[in-house]
């Protein structure tokens, strides 16, 4: 087995023994990289040289015996959303092509603290506004067991890297779904922590009330390995929330004595895939062969999670890329074209509508306008208004859920990966993909999704699982649990 | 009183810059002055990713002002997001206060020492955070060139405090400006330096017209850009003859036409049109998600007001009711400021006379604070100092006009009273001799004696004169009294 | 809920975008679409539901008031599209 097939947990303790050392683990990243990145397209930069001058630091501190951090020497991918200072860091959109962020996401901060070498920039869906990775500026990823279909989106770069075997570890941003769903169709671990876990300074905003960093991985252990690093209050970031970290990569194999689970009768609907449906049920039985009881339990709002998302999500949207303007950094559109075109507009109002109209996607503009419409003056009770309150009862709905069961397991998404272009032209179809997650993400609750099986045609399946605030611990052990009774993780796509 | 055919009724919206050392959201320093864009970080530049966090400074400061305003202080307040595109408001929005702000219904009561206006009670909507904005400067041919940008006030903390549209004349909207800036002062929540721009002003401004068919009401206009007491005055005045020559033209009134936003035009003393929006301002407010609200207790509301101290009206009121000073008097001292009430209240209780001691502060101490432009922090004179003056004004060892030139000498010198007197050769003429004086003088004059007999009483004046010859030392406020009395016993 | 193109015209420039006419029938219809959907909220009662704008319960996240370093001008600067060594430089704002 080569290096790369190991686990970052395992890697880890190589390094630590002196059997292998950081520079000739991230070369044989760099080296998987080189030979199966044509073919994906995970990435959007690969930082070669600054990953090897941090390995060989690592590898000299080790050498001279000075202290470490937790993933001294260890690889990790950066899903290209999270400002790194002096980096080019583009969130996927043409409009952020040439910004240099004078400054660093608090998790780069962590991460840099805890002597890990980062390999690269992941690619996702611009402004982390999609579930394919089709809406990158730059290039779309494909999925590493089938390069015709989607590896997932947002994180679809940072998902595919793992189970491509192009880094140990990424990080991810989830603000519907995006960690747990891009994960679950590329067959690796993905954790959605709770709103106000991760710190989300530096983390570029697509609807801030929902959006988490979190890391995936191909094992639940690995996942609490980076967790550990990640989770923790910020002084940065209101929404932070100041308890105390757990150490998740010691406890996640201590299995979960008397655990409930609450299966949701709306979550196996009309929709769902068959084989998905078999393959989440499966999982069910193998929890009750593991001990845990399983109960039926209600969601009454579930139903209404896409409508409210798609209302909360693009008005907060509308407001956090307002900044993006062309006035102070970012694309501006070609001074030429700001000449008199026929509108009675003034200049400056020309810049702006021609550079947002250019610099943004098509999706990203969707979603502007949606939000925009749905803040604005006369429709702001009906949907916005509505949204808030209906995302109350959706809350309520897990807070009595966590009050009968310990976590709910279902499915992740209702289907497989899907073909490229496929949902391209109906965008309520996409929409729909996240139909799983987004609850999580508007209750703020953690959800982890983990590999439970395979299609017929070998894509992989999710498994989600969603706890109550901030018992991610639970999470990763009940998912440790899992783990320990299957072998889907341990499946590597062909390539 | 105004004799215009109609009532001005006005409603002032004031932004005054709180004192703290960092911005609203971030850790920039608030100093005025420094080079363009030098106080910037990513938060305040509105980078991606950038979070705000709230400066705690900037909400109890806050706090007390509203206390200070009699405003309530609700238990539970929160940020709204107003969302416009403006190249000063580098995020897109501004972080302000919308349903939930942090004080609401309170007052300020004004009057006017000039007898302009019977005193008022102007009520106050709310008293709300929010980020200022940055400044912009324009190409002298408006449209042509690029407009440059400084980002260093973006942020800044700044209470916006609205008051009802209580006030029915351009000077009591000054008035009521003047003694909030003065509140202000006394609480020590902002510089209030108009010219910097921490207190600024926007007024909403209509008329109430009786017509035959009952009263109307012309439509609103903001006026903005008034930047001075002075211009605050003037630039409702213009915008309320402009209105009325208006409405005498179009008959349009309240509800015909949109809100009208005018700047102020200093230098040409007019209100102008600000240019139409693309569309009509539609702000799109929702809670800042990045923010959390905050949540006060009765205690902490209790500890703040407990530090308000001693506020204008009430000192007013103790220094006519507890001092004897007049209403004039009172107004001149406290209107100064906190600095010069504390003189006031040592060099009364050092001279034991609180007339006199006010009567100098608000004449010869003033009148030199403000010859010299200085406060009353770099005043030469300490109060005991001025109260050894005062002492001998009581006395009757100097006349007013002998002590206003010792208080020159005191000043020139930076000697006592004692020894100025001493150096001028100025000694405290007998009271025997001193009548002796004053029949020599009245037998030489027989015409002043007639005159005095006569009704005239000034003209016992040249006797004073005459008196001062002989001996300069003399007080004359006695000498004319001694001689009126001698002569009306003729 | 109608939503016609013309006001889907007005939030584009609401939003300061700006389509052209393919692009503007295009990104109606989308938006007639998912406004249909997601108006099935309005199945619901919510008359006695607080609204929910924060994830978690939190409050009073409050800074002292110290001062940070701020960035230095030319890393403040080097992003811009356009600047004069001082200042960000933007078309003119005031209209001709
Ligand atoms: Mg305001
Ligand atoms: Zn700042």
């Amino acid at each position: 087995m080569s290096i790369i097939q190991k686990t970052a947990t395992e890697q880890l303790a190589l390094l630590r023994s002196g059997e292998i050392t950081s520079v000739e683990l991230t070369q044989a990243y760099l080296n998987r990289i080189h030979q199966v990145e044509p073919a994906i397209g995970a990435f959007l930069r690969v930082e070669s040289e600054a990953a090897l001058t941090q390995a060989a630091e690592v590898d000299r501190k080790r050498e001279t015996g000075e202290p470490l951090g937790k993933l001294a020497g260890l690889p990790v991918a950066i899903k290209d959303i999270l400002c790194t200072k002096d980096t080019p860091t583009t969130c996927g959109s043409k409009m952020l092509e040439n910004f240099v962020p004078p400054y660093n996401a608090t998790v780069v901060e962590k991460l840099q603290a805890a002597d890990a070498v980062i390999l690269g920039r992941t690619n996702m869906d611009e402004f982390a506004m999609g579930s394919s990775t089709e809406n990158s500026a730059y290039h779309p990823t494909q999925n590493p067991w089938d390069t015709s279909r989607i590896p997932g989106g947002s994180s679809g770069g940072a998902a595919a890297c793992i189970s491509a075997d192009m880094a140990p570890l990424s990080l991810g941003t989830d603000t519907g779904g995006s960690i747990r769903q891009p994960a679950a169709l590329c067959g690796c671990v993905g954790l959605k922590p709770t709103y106000g876990r991760v710190s989300r300074y530096g983390l570029i905003a697509f609807a801030s009330s929902l959006d988490q960093i979190g890391p995936l991985a191909k094992t639940v252990e690995d996942v609490a390995l980076l967790m550990e690093v990640l989770a923790g209050h910020d002084a940065l970031d209101s929404t932070s929330v100041d308890t105390p970290v757990p150490a998740y990569s010691g406890s996640v194999h201590q299995p979960l004595e008397s655990l409930t689970l609450g299966v949701v009768n709306q979550h196996f609907g009309a929709g769902i895939d068959a084989e998905i449906e078999a393959a989440v049920k499966q999982a069910i039985a193998t929890y009750t062969s593991l001990g845990a009881t399983i109960k039926n339990i209600e969601m009454p709002h579930a139903d209404y999670g896409i409508a409210t998302y798609y209302i909360i999500a693009p008005c907060e949207a509308s407001s956090n890329l307002a900044r993006y303007d062309g006035a102070h950094y970012g694309y501006r559109t070609d001074h030429a074209e700001l000449v008199e075109d026929g509108t009675d507009e003034g200049p400056l109002v020309r810049m702006y509508r021609k550079t947002r109209s250019e610099g943004f996607g098509a999706e990203v503009q969707r979603r502007i306008m949606l939000g925009t419409y749905a803040l604005s003056e006369g429709y702001y009770d009906a949907f916005y208004l509505k949204a808030l309150k209906v995302r109350r009862l959706i809350r309520q709905d897990y807070d009595n859920a966590f009050g009968e069961v310990d976590m709910i397991i279902g499915p992740v998404t209702a289907n497989a990966a899907f073909s490229k272009g496929e949902k391209t032209s109906d965008p309520m179809a996409m929409y729909l993909e996240d139909l799983y997650t987004v609850t999580a993400n508007l209750a703020g609750v953690a959800g982890i999704s983990l590999p439970c099986g395979f299609t017929k045609s070998g894509l992989p399946i999710g498994l989600q699982l969603q706890a109550a605030p901030f018992q991610e611990e639970k999470l990763l052990r009940a998912a440790q649990m899992f783990q320990n009774a299957t072998d889907f993780h341990t499946r590597r796509p062909e390539l | 009183m105004s004799d215009a055919p109609y009532e001005i009724v006005i409603g002032l919206e004031v932004h005054v810059q709180l004192k703290t050392n960092t911005k609203l959201f971030c850790r920039c320093s608030t100093m005025f002055g420094s080079p363009p864009n030098t106080q910037t970080c990513p938060v305040c530049l509105g980078m991606p990713g950038a979070l705000p966090v709230m400066n705690k400074k900037a909400y109890f400061l806050g706090m007390k002002t509203a206390l200070a305003l009699h405003c309530g202080i609700p238990k539970f307040t929160k940020w709204d997001r107003k969302n416009y595109f403006y190249p000063d408001l580098p995020k897109g929005y501004q972080t302000s206060q919308f349903d939930l702000p942090m004080s609401e219904e309170g007052y300020l009561d004004i009057q006017s020492t000039k007898d302009e206006f019977e005193p008022r009670r102007v009520r106050i909507i709310r008293a709300h955070l929010e980020e200022d904005a940055g400044k912009s400067i324009h190409d002298e041919v408006a449209g042509k060139g690029d407009s440059r940008i400084d980002l260093n006030r973006t942020g800044t903390p700044l209470l916006e405090i609205v008051s009802y549209p209580d006030m029915r004349s351009a000077a009591e909207a000054k008035v009521y400006m003047q003694e909030l800036r003065l509140l202000l002062t006394y609480l020590e929540v902002s510089d209030c330096n108009m010219q910097e721009g921490s207190l600024r002003c926007d007024a909403n401004v209509n008329l109430h017209i009786p017509t035959e068919n009952g009263v109307i009401a012309t439509p609103i206009v903001e006026i903005k850009n008034m930047n001075s007491f002075r211009s605050v005055e003037r630039g409702i005045n213009y915008e309320a003859k402009r209105q009325y020559d208006v409405w005498q033209e179009t008959g349009k009134i309240l509800g015909e036409l949109p809100k009208q936003t005018r700047g102020w035009d200093d230098s040409a003393q007019v209100t102008r049109a600000q240019r139409e929006k693309e569309e009509s301002a539609d702000y799109r407010y929702f809670p800042c998600p990045d923010l959390v609200p905050v949540v006060v207790t009765d205690e902490q509301i209790e500890e703040v007001r407990s530090g308000i101290g001693e506020l204008p009206s009430g000192l007013r009121q103790r220094l006519e009711s507890d001092f004897g000073l007049s209403t004039y008097t009172s107004d001149v001292i406290v209107n100064q400021g906190r600095a010069l009430v504390d003189y006031f209240l040592e060099l009364a209780a050092t001279c034991g006379d609180h007339k006199l001691a006010g009567n100098w502060i608000q004449g010869e101490v003033l009148r030199i604070l403000n010859d010299q432009e200085i406060s009353i922090d770099e005043f030469k004179l300490t109060p005991s100092q001025m109260a050894e003056l005062l002492r001998l004004v009581q006395a009757g060892d100097l006349d007013s006009s002998k002590a206003k030139d010792v208080f020159t000498a005191m000043l020139e010198s930076g000697q006592s009273a004692a020894d100025v007197v001493e150096d001028l050769g100025i000694e405290r003429v007998d009271e025997g001799a001193l009548e002796d004086l004053c029949r020599m003088l009245i037998e030489r004059n027989q015409r002043v004696v007639d005159d005095v007999k006569g009704g005239n009483e000034k003209a016992v004046g040249a006797l004073i004169g005459q008196a001062k010859k002989e001996n300069p030392n003399v007080n004359p406020g006695q000498v004319r009294q001694i001689c009126l009395d001698i002569i009306k016993n003729i | 809920m109608s939503l016609t193109r013309q006001d889907v015209e007005k939030v584009a420039l609401l939003a300061r975008l700006r389509f052209d006419d393919a692009e503007l029938d295009k990104i109606t219809e989308h938006m007639v679409q998912i406004v249909q959907y997601v108006d099935k909220l309005s199945e619901l009662n919510t008359e006695e539901v607080e609204p929910m704008a924060h994830a978690l319960d939190i409050h009073n996240a409050l800074a002292e008031d110290e001062l940070r370093p701020s960035l230095l001008r030319d890393e403040v600067l080097k992003n811009a599209p356009k600047h004069d060594g001082e200042y960000f430089l933007v078309p003119a704002v005031l209209g001709e």
